[in-house]
């Protein structure tokens, strides 16, 4: 029978079949964040149980600590126990961690791909609703709670029910200046934020297929904020290029082994979605969104709608509370709309790609008067990498603060926030209240759009600096 | 984890859409936080006011609903972060079973590894038991019935939903779930063992 690749996937980690669609699925790949991943190891220690098999999992600190120059693991202090407790477990229990400064550290989710810590083929989970980000390689990633995450750490085991498949095609080629934080967005915006409830979503077409690896992983990144916990793009030679000679890819022998595997992993031509969508790439624009859930989304060229005109009562409510939050007024352009902070980063776009993305928008020009723009790389070695081609100058040079890696300005577990009032364009996932600092405004684009923001201190079209 | 049985109280209205489990519980309250000792913190963006006072508008700050173990929710309750601090705010809140229309999947399944049980019913029923509750506060009562799978509403009727056998049984007896798997490790081991033949590359790669 034809499968789709999630199937593949799916049918691969099953070790029993417990009934209405529940499996006891295998494990390859545990990675661990100082948040979730420092609890869960305490947890286990605390029930009594041991890791399971310890050199299946990895962790890296990025939550909770301070991505300032020069910053150490005290420098947060909130968190300076959380990392200390990280630090001591993952000793006890002979669990990897990439800690801060090594190379490896970074954003879970940066740091994975880059190792070749997530590889096709591979399931993988996380204490985070970001993990869906490696499905980017062709792997059947999640994120879970605290207490599945215990379950794994314990057991290399997790009870899962199966979802249903969707399929997401985009065909056609990309306008310049769209990007695939454009796309994710864009669908968003259409399907809305719970389309993919219940759903693992394959992202697939000539839109998708051109896209490199790291585009790949941003558009995975936001399957959660369309509902989905699960996100995918097949693997193919790009993805094999990507991967060959990373640190924990196979090598030599095995890796024409895992390359043969891996071959097969792509649906089959005729496999049958659940739901299947598509889009025409053309049709895309530079998105950035106006309220405070990712389905609140524009074409920068757009005007904020009016609660009036929303679809239904409980859509003109969520309408008129979230300008109320954004401070806007119906019917404005949303170009044009005053900024004070930019951050270009997170586990969405803080990969060396993205940085050269919005570093093509800066070149020669500078930050406008008001801005504070920030740059957090995804990762050590995204830092290294970016440094060694010298981008960190020009991020300087425009009045970019080039900061350590971390989430920092996605989640504000660090202590480093938006101010209350201030309006922020962020590469990140998540525009909820609150989010990025308490009364904090954000706006969610792609890096370049973030970058032509900083520059033009408002929310501007990027093709504008492209020309 | 704890046991679910059924739950009896006046059914607290938020039926705001898209409540993200930011919402229910700030990110900055998880640093260094325990299960326990999330309750103050539940929703505190809109349950306090600026100045730490409570805000006399949120519905669970409003008498009957202080304290009430069953919540009515909008659609796609518990989106976005996987954060587990979600649920161990509500229960600290008195919270045990949530009811809405739909749930974000990672919330839905960290609930019943916390005995707190979500119940999706069709969105017209959660409205209107929220209509019959604030109707007659303090006299209407809204029972959760895991056992029967019945929701008895204000007006009396029994609207069943589904939940899926397993799941019930270990809230019914409060299971303890890796007990359960490590019931299977001989089970377990026999796969990676056939695993470790057929995808030597998944296995060896980690070994430096």
């Amino acid at each position: 029978m034809a499968s789709t690749l999630f199937d593949k996937l799916w049918d691969q980690h099953v070790i029993a079949d417990l009934g209405e669609g529940w499996a006891l699925l295998h494990i390859d790949r545990v990675l661990l964040h100082d948040l979730s991943g420092a609890r869960a190891l305490a947890e286990i220690a605390e029930r009594g149980h041991a890791v399971a098999q310890p050199e299946l999992v990895f962790a890296t600190p990025d939550h909770a600590v301070s991505t300032a120059p020069g910053r150490t693991g005290e420098s947060f202090a909130k968190g300076a126990a959380t990392l200390a407790g990280l630090r001591q477990r993952a000793r006890e229990t002979g669990v990897r961690l990439f800690d801060l400064g090594q190379p490896g550290n970074g954003i879970v989710h940066v740091m994975a791909p880059e190792l070749g810590i997530v590889l096709p083929g591979l399931s993988l989970v996380c204490g985070d609703s970001h993990t869906c980000t490696n499905g980017g390689v062709g792997a059947l990633a999640f994120g879970v709670g605290a207490s599945e995450l215990t379950h794994v750490l314990a057991t290399q085991t997790l009870m899962q029910r199966r979802p249903r498949n969707m399929r997401l095609r985009f065909e056609g080629a990309l306008s310049p200046g769209v990007t695939a934080k454009d796309m994710i967005l864009h669908a968003i915006g259409r399907l809305g934020t719970a389309a993919g409830t219940g759903f693992a979503v394959e992202y697939a077409g000539s839109a998708v297929r051109a896209l490199p690896v790291e585009a790949r992983l941003t558009l995975c990144n936001l399957s959660i904020e369309m509902g989905a916990k699960i996100g995918m793009v097949a693997p193919d030679d790009a993805t094999f290029e990507f991967l060959a000679g990373r640190r924990f890819a196979p090598k030599g022998a095995a890796w024409d082994v895992a390359l043969a595997v891996w071959k097969r992993l792509p649906s089959d031509p005729d496999a049958r979605f659940d739901a299947d969508h598509l889009i025409e790439a053309a049709e895309i624009q530079p998105q950035v969104t106006w309220g405070t859930s990712p389905e609140q989304v524009l074409p920068v060229s757009g005007r904020v709608p009016d609660p009036a005109e929303a679809p239904d009562a409980a859509r003109r409510a969520a309408w008129a509370a979230a300008l109320d939050y954004m401070g806007l007024v119906p019917g404005q352009p949303i170009a044009g709309t005053k900024v004070d902070w930019v951050f270009i980063g997170s586990c969405t776009n803080s990969r060396i790609s993205d940085l050269r993305a919005a570093a093509a928008v800066l070149r020669g020009r500078k930050v406008a008067e008001g801005v504070t723009a920030w740059v957090v790389p995804g990762s050590e070695q995204v830092k290294r990498d970016a440094e060694a081609e010298g981008l960190h100058r020009l991020f300087l040079d425009a009045g970019f603060e080039w900061r350590e890696p971390g989430c920092s300005l996605c989640v504000a577990a660090n202590g480093e926030v938006v101010p209350p009032g201030a309006r922020c364009v962020s590469t990140s996932n998540r525009n909820f209240v609150g989010r990025q600092g308490t009364g904090s405004r954000t706006h969610l684009a792609s890096p370049a759009m973030a970058a032509a923001a900083a520059l033009a201190g408002r929310i501007v079209d990027v093709r504008q600096f492209m020309a | 984890m704890e046991k679910f049985i059924t739950v009896t109280g006046p059914a607290a209205p938020l039926l705001w859409a898209n409540i993200d489990t930011d919402m229910i519980i700030p990110v900055q309250r998880l640093v260094g936080a325990s299960r326990t000792g999330l309750g103050p913190y539940g929703f505190e963006r809109f349950r306090y006011r600026a100045d730490g006072s409570e805000n006399p508008d949120f519905p669970l700050n409003r008498e009957p609903f202080r304290g009430s173990p069953i919540l009515l929710a909008g659609p796609n309750f518990g989106c976005g972060s996987s954060r587990e601090g979600a649920v161990w705010a509500l229960m600290g809140m008195g919270v045990r079973c949530v009811i809405a229309p739909s749930f974000g999947d990672i919330f839905f399944n960290n609930c019943f590894q916390n005995g707190l049980l979500p119940v999706r019913l069709p969105e017209e029923v959660v409205r209107r038991i929220a209509e019959e509750t604030e109707a007659s506060p303090g006299n209407a009562r809204t029972t959760v019935d895991l056992e029967r799978q019945v929701v008895v509403t204000p007006w009396g009727e029994e609207v069943s939903f589904a939940v899926d056998a397993r799941k019930k049984e270990a809230m019914l007896e409060g299971l303890d779930e890796i007990a359960l798997t490590k019931r299977r490790a001989e089970e377990i081991a026999a796969w990676q063992a056939r695993d470790r033949a057929a995808r030597p590359w998944a296995w060896e790669s980690v070994v430096e």
